[in-house]
């Protein structure tokens, strides 16, 4: 607990605060992709540094640009005219609370069931994350290659542009 | 507090900020940003756990975040196509607008 897990935490969650705060919804791109980033730092403060490049190339090399895509595809940084929330936000803050008091009371308020944590840094490197990638972790792996493979297929699919036929 | 208190409580942040957003903005996009912030906020426990658990040269925690980091791409490629699409059906993706089945 230093200044380093403070001030990367308070950029992570200023970045997702401004995320779902902001009206422009391509500062909401925006702050997203600092939302990311810090979660990266954090990822690589806790020593996991494949995590955390992984992080960063697939959430802001990718995902964020995806979304960006997806804002300037569909007109949806036009702020619209009755407001940016739904017609019943309280609702849905009353139960984000609820969800984060209940996580909050259980984490400060539990006996830790590592009974002493162990501080050292794992030696875990890049080269044995392949190793089990390819040895232990390859069916999830093979399966995780097949959904990739049909979530591509099926996102241009689903987004291709059909021709008049169905009018 | 301890280290992993901490990561996990702002882990418990991130999560109820990204449900917040899912469950208040209008825009779908907005939606899936907020979801994407939920599934982020998981991976975070779940590195966390792995560095502080008894077993980090197991590496079951780092395992379960890369693969759960493959299908949340996976998951915003297929959500913001099917957003695409919507938005070419209905014109808008204001989803308080959407609300008939068919286009």
């Amino acid at each position: 607990m230093n200044w380093v897990f403070y001030l990367i935490s308070g950029l992570a969650v200023a970045g997702a605060l401004a995320a779902v705060l902001l009206k422009n919804t391509v500062h909401c791109a925006l702050a997203l992709t600092v939302a990311f980033a810090g979660l990266a730092l954090l990822f690589l403060k806790l020593d996991a540094q494949f995590a955390g490049f992984a992080q960063i190339l697939v959430y802001i090399g990718a995902v964020a640009i995806l979304v960006v895509f997806a804002i300037l595809l569909t007109r949806g940084s036009e702020t619209p005219k009755d407001g940016v929330y739904s017609k019943f936000p309280l609702t849905g803050l009353a139960i984000a609370a609820a969800v984060f008091a209940v996580l909050g009371w259980a984490v400060l308020h539990s006996e830790s069931a590592l009974p002493h944590e162990y501080r050292a840094t794992p030696a875990v490197t890049v080269m044995d994350i392949g190793n089990a990638l390819m040895s232990r972790y390859v069916l999830p792996l093979e399966i995780v290659a097949l959904l990739l493979t049909a979530a591509l297929i099926g996102a241009v699919i689903v987004a291709m542009h059909e021709k008049e036929e169905a009018k | 507090m301890s280290p992993l208190a901490g990561y996990l409580l702002v882990a418990a942040l991130l999560f109820a900020i990204g449900l917040a957003g899912a469950l208040t903005r209008r825009n779908a996009i907005l939606v899936l940003i907020g979801i994407e912030l939920m599934l982020n906020a998981a991976n975070l426990n779940l590195i966390a756990f792995w560095r502080y658990g008894p077993h980090p040269e197991a590496l079951t925690g780092m395992m379960f975040a890369i693969f759960s980091i493959a299908v949340a791409a996976a998951e915003a490629a297929v959500g913001l196509g099917l957003v695409i699409q919507v938005h070419r059906m209905a014109h808008t993706t204001d989803l308080d607008a959407m609300n008939r089945m068919k286009g």
